[in-house]
């Protein structure tokens, strides 16, 4: 019987069922699959001379070429710098206000100042500059120390310290609770007779101004709106800020308010890139 | 063969010369053996030059001019695609979808029709074989010849033969190559780059890929390519219903096949019409004998049916002993007519939506579009005097070839809220995508709700019909 199921007569291994009906040829691999595996294998000396590979004792093999990824990853930093280096000179030498009236810089430098500011500002001010409680929302216009731009550059450099004296020693409960609820009335238009008596006569309006709208040049708060530096903005919180102040050194339980300088921290450029975002979170002024 | 034992045990006595006897003419040609099919002249060599010709297109098309441009570009590093006068942006791409689900729909049509018309008569790894094939026939001569100097020693003629075939092979896949190419940037100034060497990489690794594929595949594998590689070549198996005319050989008629003797009259012998003169394998470029039925070998090329006409012809028998015909046919089943067909039908179907949607999509292109981003961080803000604002970023794409000075209202809400932070008009250079901040407020004595739908309309300053609408949120505290 001639071997028609075996057209290449390739030899078997001797390993065969049902009566010969099956058996194990000894098939080479296909020429193109041998081929493959060859080139493959010099590939892998190939690559194994031109970069590093072999894992040594305490070091390894670095390859001819010199490669490693921190080189690769340098060279490309190099070539981004090298995009933003005409920006950056530009920004070097102008002011802030200058950059925010340029409509190209201004929206560089809001993509490169959200790196920033998410770096450095938003743990306290919340990313978008949404504020957290305790450290003021930079998004709207209601400003303790003015919301221009160079004013905000000014907050940024030297940073800000409020301060409010403590009225929890000098005012009896129901004072307290009277200018609370004058303080309260305010924001929503209700008026507070005995509270305001307490306002005038422990000089409130010092600070806070006649109308109690504030005085950016001292950074007193504007009592007036329904925006609270301190939150939330309930009668609760108004008295214990009253009570205790703000940074008031005499009274353990004070109110903490400090913005950091960022002088020695960030470069000029970093700084008015920052005033720039912002300024055009929603409240420039 | 064996005789069948009486009162057998069929799973102890199985006859297993008879379980493989439909393996005996099995033959699957891994590449072991390189095809040298026979040229002829016939209908369906003349037809398959016409089908081949569609790639002349392919070829010459870059160099068209259109309006000052390329006509054709697909400008992937600038993201446009010119067609003519229409140019696409990526925000149309979906109409890619519409055209690959066409073409898709197209080939499912035509191979429910006519089997695998695509694989015969239109394939690139067909044609391209097509060519490679006719060099090396003008080089080497006929397959027997061909086979004879695969063979012989190597003397100076075979070398300079070879040498000059697979450099002519390799010219034809760097033009294949470098043609590609053309297709995506400047024709002209791609040739320009590619003489003074000057090419980016991204044009050489295509044009190298191109060359050495083109060079492999219809120069060494070719069949293979079909047999074992390419995944339409079994797609299209399955499309086939018992209604689809294939090349077919009628049994009936061929059979029993005989030798034809000298000074016998073919009219009158008792055997069937086929000669077994073996030219149906000796013609077919992969390498199949078309007497065994149809076989995912069979490209459905036609070039056995010109070969066996042209014998029917000699021996002055009908022709059509191979022929394009149906199983239905061959098995004396009423033929059906298209409309009769179901899977004809839905395959048709589907093209027409699929022309509708390409139609619809190239006549709607539209000129301006808008897309909306609500700032989430914060969702709002509360402004001094109690209004509630809302940050968006707009981005407004002007598809058009000139400048737009656009204005934003907005509408869709019972509030009026106000645009803050915005110098309309807003310019948006042509093609390109301008990204605006706006700040909308509504003031909060009016604004209890925690959300309203807002609605941007962005027009053109001097057309108000070209315009784009996007609609959106604003968010409040909701008390």
């Amino acid at each position: 019987m001639s071997d028609n199921k075996n057209a290449n007569q390739t030899p078997d291994t001797g390993h065969s069922w049902d009566d010969g009906a099956l058996r194990e040829l000894l098939n080479e691999p296909p020429g193109w699959w041998k081929l493959g595996m060859w080139v493959s294998l010099a590939w892998v000396l190939v690559y194994f001379i031109l970069y590093p590979s072999i894992p040594l004792a305490t070091d390894f093999t670095k390859g001819v070429m010199g490669w490693t990824a921190i080189k690769e990853y340098k060279a490309d930093l190099k070539e981004v710098e090298e995009l933003r280096a005409p920006y950056e000179a530009k920004i070097k030498k102008m002011s802030a206000s200058a950059i925010l009236a340029d409509s190209e810089l201004s929206s560089y430098v809001e993509k490169s100042g959200k790196v920033l500011f998410g770096d450095r500002c938003a743990a306290c001010h919340g990313s978008g500059g949404a504020g957290n409680p305790g450290f003021p929302v930079l998004a709207d216009d209601d400003w303790l120390y003015g919301g221009d731009i160079n004013t905000i550059e000014a907050s940024i450099t030297d940073g800000r310290e409020g301060g409010m004296p403590a009225f929890g020693g000098s005012l009896s409960a129901q004072q307290l609770d009277d200018v609370t609820q004058f303080v309260i009335g305010l924001a929503q238009g209700t008026k507070h007779a005995a509270g305001a008596a307490v306002f005038e006569e422990q000089g409130c309006s010092g600070c806070h101004g006649e109308d109690a709208k504030g005085v950016t040049f001292m950074g007193s708060a504007n009592l007036t709106d329904g925006i609270y530096r301190f939150t939330p903005g309930t009668a609760e919180s108004v008295k214990y800020t009253i009570a205790h102040g703000v940074n008031d050194g005499s009274d353990p339980e004070t109110r903490n308010a400090v913005m950091p300088s960022f002088a020695d921290k960030l470069t000029e450029t970093e700084i008015k890139k920052l005033a720039v975002y912002v300024y055009k979170l929603g409240g420039g002024q | 063969m064996s005789s069948k034992p009486e009162n057998q045990n069929k799973t102890d006595h199985i006859d297993h010369e008879a379980l493989y006897e439909d393996a005996d003419y099995w033959h699957v040609n891994t590449g072991e053996e390189t095809i040298h099919a026979k040229r002829m002249p016939g209908r369906f060599r003349t037809l398959k030059w016409w089908s081949a010709s569609i790639w002349l297109i392919f070829f010459l098309g870059p160099y068209l001019r259109w309006d000052g441009h390329q006509a054709i570009l697909f400008d992937i590093a600038n993201r446009k695609f010119h067609i003519f006068d229409i140019t696409i942006l990526p925000q149309d791409v979906w109409l890619l979808a519409v055209v690959m689900l066409f073409f898709a729909m197209l080939l499912g049509a035509v191979t429910s029709v006519a089997g695998r018309v695509f694989c015969g008569y239109f394939c690139f790894q067909t044609v391209w074989t097509d060519i490679f094939t006719l060099l090396e026939e003008k080089l080497e001569g006929s397959p027997a010849q061909r086979a004879r100097l695969d063979k012989a020693p190597w003397n100076a003629r075979k070398i300079r033969i070879k040498v000059i075939k697979h450099f002519l092979w390799i010219l034809i896949g760097l033009l294949t190559g470098i043609s590609f190419t053309l297709w995506f940037a400047d024709a002209y100034q791609m040739w320009e780059s590619y003489l003074t060497l000057t090419a980016p990489l991204v044009a050489w690794v295509t044009v190298a890929t191109f060359t050495v594929f083109t060079y492999i595949f219809a120069g060494f594998m070719r069949e293979q390519v079909c047999l074992w590689l390419c995944p339409y070549c079994r797609i299209q198996g399955v499309m086939y219903d018992c209604e689809t005319i294939l090349p077919t050989y009628d049994v009936k008629r061929g059979e029993p096949r005989g030798k034809l003797k000298k000074n016998t009259d073919p009219q009158g012998r008792e055997l069937g019409d086929c000669i077994d003169c073996k030219l149906c394998v000796a013609v077919c470029p992969t390498g199949v004998d078309i007497r065994h039925g149809q076989q995912e070998g069979c490209i459905t090329c036609g070039l056995c049916l010109d070969a066996c006409d042209s014998i029917m012809d000699k021996i002055h028998r009908p022709r059509g002993l191979i022929s394009y015909i149906s199983l239905d046919e061959i098995n004396g089943k009423p033929k059906l007519k298209l409309f009769q067909r179901p899977r004809v039908l839905g395959f048709l179907a589907i093209l027409v939506v699929s022309v509708a949607g390409m139609l619809w999509g190239v006549t709607h292109l539209g000129s301006l579009e808008l897309s909306v981003i609500h700032e989430r961080q914060p969702l709002y803000v509360i402004q001094s005097d109690g209004s509630i604002q809302n940050k968006y970023e707009l981005k407004v794409l002007n598809k058009t070839d000139k400048p737009m000075d656009v204005d934003l209202t907005v509408t869709g809400t019972p509030y009026t809220p106000t645009i803050h932070g915005a110098t309309m008009p807003w310019k948006v250079a042509p093609g390109d995508v301008g990204a605006f901040t706006v700040f909308l407020r509504i003031p909060g004595s009016e604004f209890k709700q925690e959300r309203t739908t807002v609605v941007f309309t962005v027009s053109d300053v001097e057309d108000e019909n070209v315009k784009a609408v996007y609609e959106s949120m604003f968010f409040g505290p909701g008390h």
